[in-house]
C-alpha cells in the first residue's frame, strides 16, 4: 500500500514536469520568426516591443488555454468513468459539448459573432447551460447514474440535429464554412479575453469534480453500496453534471469540440494509479494538459501555415491509439 | 432498546407493491435469517432499511428515524453487502477493503491506526489475507463475494444487513462466514441475512423471519417456524426436518404435490 502510494506520488511529479514542459514549449513555438530564448525574455520584458506583444497576446493564451482545456477534459472524463462506472464515459456524452457547440453555431448562423466576436463564446456557454438544465430535470427524479447517460444521449441528438440544421439552412457558404471550421475544434488565434472568459467556469468545475474523490471511489462498488457508505447520490449527480458542464461547457466555448482526450487519458493513466478512482482524477487533470498541449504543438509543427485543426488531430491520433488500448484490454481478459 | 424496528413498512416498485406492512425488530446481538421464495421481498426489505428505496412506514435505527439520519451518519450504524458482486475497476483487494473504513475518515485524513486493524481484522476473518495484493475484478466468484463481505466488516458497523451472503460460497467458507457472524453477535453487533439455504439457517440463526410475496407469514425461532407443513405451504416443496444433537437439520428433498408445482414435476417426470 505504502509502495502504491509513492509510486502514486512519483507519477504526479513526472506529470506535472511533463505539463511545466510541453507549457514552455508551446510557448515557443509560432509561425512568428521568434527565438525561444528571445521569445521567453520577451514574455517578461516589460516594454511593448513586437516579441513581447507575440509572445504575450498570442502565444501565451493558446498556451494557457492548452492547458486549461486538457486538463478540464481529462478531469471531467475521469469523473464522467468513474460515476457512470462506466470506461467508456467521455466528456461529450452528458450532451455538453453538442449543446454548446450549437450555441456557437447559432452565433455565427445568425451573424451575431460577426458583429461581437465575444458572442461565439457566450451563446455556446448558454448552450451548456440549457444541456445542463434539461439533464438535471431528466434524471433529477432519482439518483440512478443511467439516467443522465440517457438524458445525455437525448440532448446530444437533438443539439446534433439542430447544428445539422443550421448547417443545412446556412445562408452562404462562408457561414457553413466557418460552422464547420469551428466544430472541428481549434486554440489558434484565441486571445487573453478567451482565457478571463473561460477561466472562472473551469475552475469552479474542476473545483466540483475534484470534491468527488471518495464518492467515485466508493461508486467501484455500485450506486446501492456507495450509498450504503454514507455517499450522498443526489448530491454525486449534482456535482458530476454541474461540475463538468461548467468545465467542458467553458472548454467547448472557447475551442471548439476536441474530442478523445477525455476519453482515452484516464483509460491510459488508469493502470498507473492503482486504478482507484480518487486518484486518477488528478492524474487524469495532469495527463490531459499534457497531451492537448503536445497535441497543439504538433498541429504548428507538423502543418504550418495550413490550420491543421486541434480536434481533427486528437481524433486522427486518439482513435487508433485507444483501438490498441481497448485491444490489450481484451488480450487481458480472454 | 431494539437496534432495528421495523412498523407499517411498506414499499412499491415500478407501481407493484413488495412490501405490505412489515413488521420486525432486531435486537442487539442478533443473528436474523430472511427467508422465503424468489420474489418474496427480501432485498427490497434490506434495501429499504438502508433508506435506498422509498417506503412509507416507520423505520427506527437505536430509536431514531431513519429518514431523519444524513447518509454519512447512517453508514456508521449500518453495513451493507449488497447482492450484486459488480466491481467497476480492477482495485486490489486491501484497497477495496479498506472501502469500508471510509464513513470513519475525514474527507482528506490519512488512514488511522484503528483503520489499518479493523482492515487487517477483516481480511483474517474472511480468510483472504493472501489475497490481498491481488485485483479484485480478477478474482473467482466465491473470492469476490468473501472481499465484498470483508469491505462491510471493515465498516464496523452495529447492524450488517447482507443480501445473500452465501451464494457461491463453497461448503467450508459456508460454514466460516457463518462462524463469522456468530463471532460478530457475539460481540454485540446485530446481523440481518438473506439466504435460501434453509440447512444453513436452521442451525445458525437466532431467529428467521419468512416472507411471502410481500408479507411476513412467520417469524421465530428455527426449530419453531421450520416445520415440513410450513415449507410445503410457501416454497412448495418435501423437506427433511429433524432435530438432531447437533441441532435443527433442514433438507429439502422433492416438490410438494400442489399447484403449480404439481405441474413441473409431471414434466420432469415425462
Amino acid at each position: 500500500m505504502m509502495t502504491e502510494t509513492a509510486r502514486y506520488c512519483l507519477l504526479i511529479v513526472v506529470l506535472a514536469i511533463v505539463v511545466a514542459t510541453l507549457f514552455v514549449l508551446s510557448l515557443t513555438v509560432g509561425p512568428a520568426d521568434v527565438g525561444p530564448w528571445q521569445g521567453l525574455a520577451g514574455l517578461f520584458a516589460a516594454d511593448d516591443s513586437l516579441i513581447g506583444l507575440v509572445m504575450r497576446e498570442i502565444r501565451l493564451p493558446r498556451a494557457i488555454l492548452g492547458l486549461m482545456i486538457g486538463a478540464t477534459l481529462g478531469l471531467s472524463g475521469a469523473a464522467l468513468q468513474g460515476y457512470l462506472r462506466n470506461p467508456l464515459a467521455e466528456p461529450g456524452l452528458i450532451g455538453v459539448s453538442a449543446s454548446a457547440s450549437l450555441g456557437a453555431v447559432i452565433a455565427i448562423y445568425t451573424g451575431l459573432s460577426a458583429l461581437m466576436p465575444l458572442a461565439l463564446p457566450l451563446m455556446a456557454l448558454g448552450g451548456a447551460l440549457c444541456a445542463v438544465l434539461v439533464v438535471r430535470l431528466m434524471a433529477g427524479a432519482d439518483a440512478r447514474p443511467l439516467s443522465v447517460i440517457l438524458a445525455g444521449v437525448a440532448v446530444s441528438t437533438f443539439a446534433g440535429a439542430m447544428t445539422s440544421l443550421a448547417l443545412n439552412l446556412s445562408p452562404n457558404p462562408f457561414a457553413a464554412l466557418e460552422i464547420m471550421f469551428w466544430m472541428l475544434g481549434s486554440l489558434a488565434d484565441r486571445s487573453m479575453t478567451h482565457v478571463w472568459l473561460a477561466a472562472p467556469f473551469m475552475v469552479f468545475g474542476w473545483l466540483m469534480l475534484a470534491s468527488l474523490g471518495r464518492a467515485l471511489d466508493a461508486l467501484t462498488l455500485g450506486h446501492e453500496t456507495a450509498a450504503s457508505m454514507g455517499v450522498d447520490m443526489k448530491r454525486v449527480q449534482r456535482l458530476a453534471v454541474i461540475g463538468t458542464a461548467a468545465s467542458v461547457g467553458a472548454a467547448t466555448a472557447v475551442a471548439g469540440a476536441i474530442g478523445f482526450v477525455g476519453l482515452v487519458v484516464p483509460h491510459l493513466l488508469r493502470p498507473l494509479v492503482g486504478a482507484r478512482p480518487s486518484r486518477l482524477l488528478f492524474a487524469s487533470a495532469l495527463g490531459g494538459a499534457a497531451l492537448l498541449l503536445a497535441a497543439d504543438i504538433l498541429v504548428r509543427v507538423v502543418a504550418p501555415g495550413r490550420d491543421l485543426k486541434l480536434g481533427v488531430l486528437t481524433a486522427v491520433v486518439g482513435a487508433p491509439f485507444f483501438l490498441v488500448i481497448v485491444m490489450r484490454a481484451r488480450r487481458q481478459i480472454a | 432498546m431494539s437496534r432495528l424496528a421495523v412498523s407499517n413498512l411498506s414499499a412499491s416498485l415500478g407501481g407493484n407493491p413488495v412490501l405490505k406492512d412489515i413488521a420486525i425488530s432486531v435486537s442487539p446481538g442478533e443473528f436474523v435469517g430472511l427467508i422465503g421464495p424468489n420474489g418474496a421481498g427480501k432485498s427490497t426489505l434490506l434495501r429499504a432499511c438502508l433508506g435506498l428505496i422509498p417506503s412509507s412506514g416507520e423505520i427506527l435505527l437505536g430509536g431514531t428515524d431513519l429518514r431523519r439520519m444524513a447518509p454519512a451518519e447512517l453508514a456508521l450504524h449500518i453495513a451493507y453487502v449488497a447482492q450484486d458482486r459488480d466491481i467497476a475497476w480492477p482495485i486490489t483487494v486491501e484497497v477495496l477493503v479498506d472501502l469500508g473504513r471510509q464513513p470513519h475518515r475525514g474527507a482528506f485524513a490519512r488512514s488511522a491506526i484503528a483503520d489499518h486493524e479493523a482492515v487487517e481484522a477483516a481480511l483474517q476473518r474472511m480468510d483472504i489475507g493472501k489475497l490481498r495484493s491481488r485485483r479484485a475484478t480478477d478474482l473467482s466468484g466465491g473470492e469476490k463475494a468473501r472481499v465484498l463481505i470483508a469491505r462491510a466488516l471493515a465498516q464496523q458497523a452495529d447492524l450488517l444487513l447482507a443480501d445473500e451472503p452465501v451464494a457461491g460460497l463453497d461448503p467450508a467458507h459456508q460454514i466460516a462466514l457463518m462462524q463469522v457472524f456468530r463471532d460478530l453477535t457475539r460481540q454485540g453487533t446485530s446481523v440481518v441475512a438473506s439466504m435460501h439455504d434453509l440447512g444453513l439457517a436452521a442451525r445458525w440463526c437466532d431467529r428467521l423471519v419468512l416472507l411471502e410475496s410481500g408479507r411476513i407469514v412467520a417469524d421465530g425461532a428455527p426449530a419453531e417456524l421450520l416445520t415440513a407443513d410450513l415449507l410445503r405451504r410457501v416454497y412448495g416443496i418435501e423437506a427433511y426436518v429433524a432435530d438432531v444433537a447437533g441441532g435443527l437439520i433442514v433438507q429439502p428433498t422433492r416438490l410438494a404435490q400442489t399447484g403449480i408445482e404439481q405441474g413441473i414435476s409431471r414434466d420432469s417426470t415425462a
